[in-house]
């Protein structure tokens, strides 16, 4: 009898899943939370390894300041599908996404609550990056700056802006170059026109560029996250170099506690302490270990060496807000469909 | 009918007895009837084609049959295991059995798998059931949307889950409301994958019920049987073998499936993650030869799929054969 066996076993499974409390209650028989927390972290693509390590290390002091046990579940892919995902009822307790726009995705879904940005220090940034060249060894095509990417037969690799947060820094980034140096929006306007013509492939998510990049070798530079860059080089044994060009973009990926689904599962406490955690010295270092730029000075001036000294300028140099940002040049039919054809 | 052709010595026999002695016979050889038959048919006709051709002819044509079979299927296959093994097998063993993401992804795709294939045999049964034995309005209809789920890319239909069952969707609040998650959890991937996967034991089961007739059924139900006797009697005796063979391929199919599990799993590491999604999410993470034990091991689950068909297949013919004897001998 295949079915009921099937039933059975299903029973077993769900009885096996279900998040295990530990009997013993405290002295106070006041529980506001159960002993065992498990949280789940949506996040975007390059930020496999730092959660990693941040996890085990927030797992580790925790335990030891309340004495609950606390395990981190990890859920990565492109931002916007991310976002999208929690609003769709991906169960997470916090986010921590490449750009405010995906945040705020889900802030009008109401799942966060509106005042999300000051309820952490620094505009809830644990920590900022920005967007670099990586070439291949001995820069071959003599790539050091934006200019230098629409010379002929240089071929550029960097995700899709529609659908990457790494994409649209990307462009924002080669856009406000041009208009940073003091250009006019018809001269930046050209200059995509240009570099996007040497596109080859939009991957849609970070790591897929990086991957067509480095393991296809495909292309002559790849603009991409300021960490991923380090990684990558690391990973490459030599392989490929680092380029930082004069002017980037200030990226800044925010963290949030998710209210509507930390409120359902009881998990704030643990979730607030998670977040907090990241702005403590353990977990600056961490962080600038991974070559994100840190938000605590201290952190930062003590890794200065890492992290060179571009000039970043942020959205607001280019568009009111990211929400004008992403209207005016990535929604359907904005400046990136009129300047990018298809192949 | 020609007698010379050599079909006949396959089908000649079974027509020159009296129609008891068919369905009696046709019982025996059960299920895969049609298909052995038609096995047999290519090779002795193929072996004879064969041999009418001048020798450069053959050696160009198996040559480049050869070629493009090694270079498409065999090189990626073996290049799996060898870089599976580069660090040998206590580094294969390691690889699968250190990182408890990895570790649980295999169990989840073990546990998925089979639960698909179950939900589909009871389904597939009863689907091949209805639409052989009766008659009625809407049949061809029924038996075309069947294959819907062959027709649709996984992808969509992982979509189409996230519309029904996502919280902007339809029934996504209510589950909410009564603690049910659906999507972005085990039953997501235990609908996606059953969906996915539906078409393969009914496909299988309704030419080889419609090819058997309900002759054998309606004798049991005149002698009384009542409806489990007729079932596990009668019924699932023929079609048995042709029941196991559909389940190979919905089993190996469940296994794999990987567009529409990867829309409805919500990338969770060591919760929803199959063994195809941790193939691509480690490889993502520059760890190749975790990738490569994982896939290792998936390519080693569908070959032994693979091996069990053609041994069923092996079974069977040889099964016919056998019955063709009886059949010939008075």
């Amino acid at each position: 009898m295949r079915f009921p066996s099937a039933l059975l076993f299903l029973s077993i499974f769900l009885a096996g899943c279900s998040s295990g409390t530990s009997g013993e209650s405290t002295d106070s028989g006041l529980r506001t939370e159960s002993e065992t927390v498990e949280l789940l972290n949506v996040s975007y693509d390059p930020t496999r390894e730092l959660w990693k390590d941040l996890n085990a290390a927030f797992a580790e002091s925790y335990q030891q300041e309340t004495g609950n046990v606390v395990t981190i579940k990890q859920s990565h892919g492109g931002s916007s599908s991310q976002a999208r995902a929690v609003v769709d009822g991906l169960d997470a307790d916090v986010v921590s996404l490449a750009l405010w726009l995906d945040t705020d995705q889900i802030r009008q879904k109401n799942l966060i609550k509106d005042d999300w940005e000051e309820r952490l220090p620094n505009r809830s940034l644990p920590y900022t990056s920005t967007i670099v060249f990586v070439v291949r060894q001995g820069n071959p095509k003599q790539i050091y700056d934006w200019s230098d990417l629409s010379k002929p037969g240089v071929q550029i690799i960097t995700p899709n802006p529609k659908t990457s947060g790494n994409g649209k820094l990307a462009f924002m980034a080669a856009w406000g170059s041009v208009i940073v140096g003091g250009g006019t929006e018809d001269q930046a306007r050209k200059f995509v026109t240009r570099l996007y013509k040497q596109v080859p492939v939009l991957d849609t998510g970070a790591r897929g560029a990086t991957t067509t990049f480095s393991q296809k070798e495909i292309g002559d530079v790849h603009l991409t996250w300021e960490n991923e860059a380090h990684l990558e080089v690391q990973e490459a044994k030599g392989a490929l170099e680092l380029v930082y060009p004069s002017v980037s973009i200030l990226a800044e990926p925010h963290v949030a506690v998710v209210d509507a689904n930390v409120d359902r599962k009881h998990t704030r406490i643990a979730a607030e302490a998670y977040l907090k955690f990241l702005y403590t010295a353990q977990g600056q270092e961490i962080i600038a270990r991974h070559f994100y730029r840190p938000a605590d000075a201290e952190t930062l001036a003590k890794h200065a060496k890492q992290f060179p000294d571009v000039s970043l300028f942020p959205i607001t140099r280019l568009a009111a807000s990211w929400n004008e940002a992403q209207a005016r040049f990535f929604s359907d039919g904005a400046i990136f469909d009129t300047i990018y054809q298809s192949k | 009918m020609h007698p010379s052709h050599p079909w006949n010595k396959v089908s000649g026999p079974l027509e020159v007895t009296d129609s008891t002695l068919n369905i009696a016979c046709q019982a025996k050889i059960s299920p895969l009837a049609p298909r052995a038959a038609s096995t047999l048919r290519t090779r002795k006709s193929a072996g004879g084609l064969v041999a009418d051709e001048p020798l450069w002819l053959r050696v160009l044509l198996i040559g480049s049959a050869f070629t493009v079979i090694g270079l498409l299927i065999l090189i990626p296959l073996v290049y799996v295991f060898v870089q599976a093994l580069a660090d040998g097998w206590s580094g294969l063993i390691k690889n699968l059995w250190n990182d408890p993401d990895t570790r649980h992804s295999i169990w989840l795709t073990l546990s998925v798998a089979p639960l698909a294939v179950a939900l589909n045999t009871v389904f597939g049964l009863a689907a091949a059931w209805t639409i052989t034995r009766f008659q009625f309005p809407g049949r061809t209809l029924l038996t075309t949307l069947l294959d819907v789920p062959f027709a649709i890319s996984p992808v969509v239909v992982g979509l189409m889950f996230v519309l029904l069952f996502g919280m902007q969707g339809y029934f996504g609040p209510l589950l909410r409301d009564h603690g049910i998650k659906v999507i972005f959890a085990w039953p997501g991937l235990l609908l996606a994958t059953t969906f996915v996967t539906l078409p393969f034991v009914a496909r299988e089961l309704i030419p080889l019920m419609e090819s058997l007739g309900a002759e054998e059924e309606i004798a049991a139900v005149s002698l009384g049987a009542n409806p489990w006797q007729l079932f596990w009697r009668i019924t699932l005796p023929n079609i048995k073998w042709g029941l196991v063979y559909g389940l190979i391929q919905c089993h190996a199919r469940a296994i794999g499936e990987f567009g529409a599990v990867y829309v409805v799993s919500g990338h969770i590491a060591g919760q929803t993650d199959t063994m195809p999604l941790r193939v691509e999410k480690l490889f993502q993470e520059y760890n190749n030869p975790g990738s490569y034990a994982v896939a290792s091991v998936l390519t080693l689950m569908a070959l032994l799929t693979l091996l069990g068909k053609s041994l069923l297949e092996r079974f069977l013919e040889r099964q016919m054969a056998a019955a063709q004897q009886e059949a010939q001998s008075p």
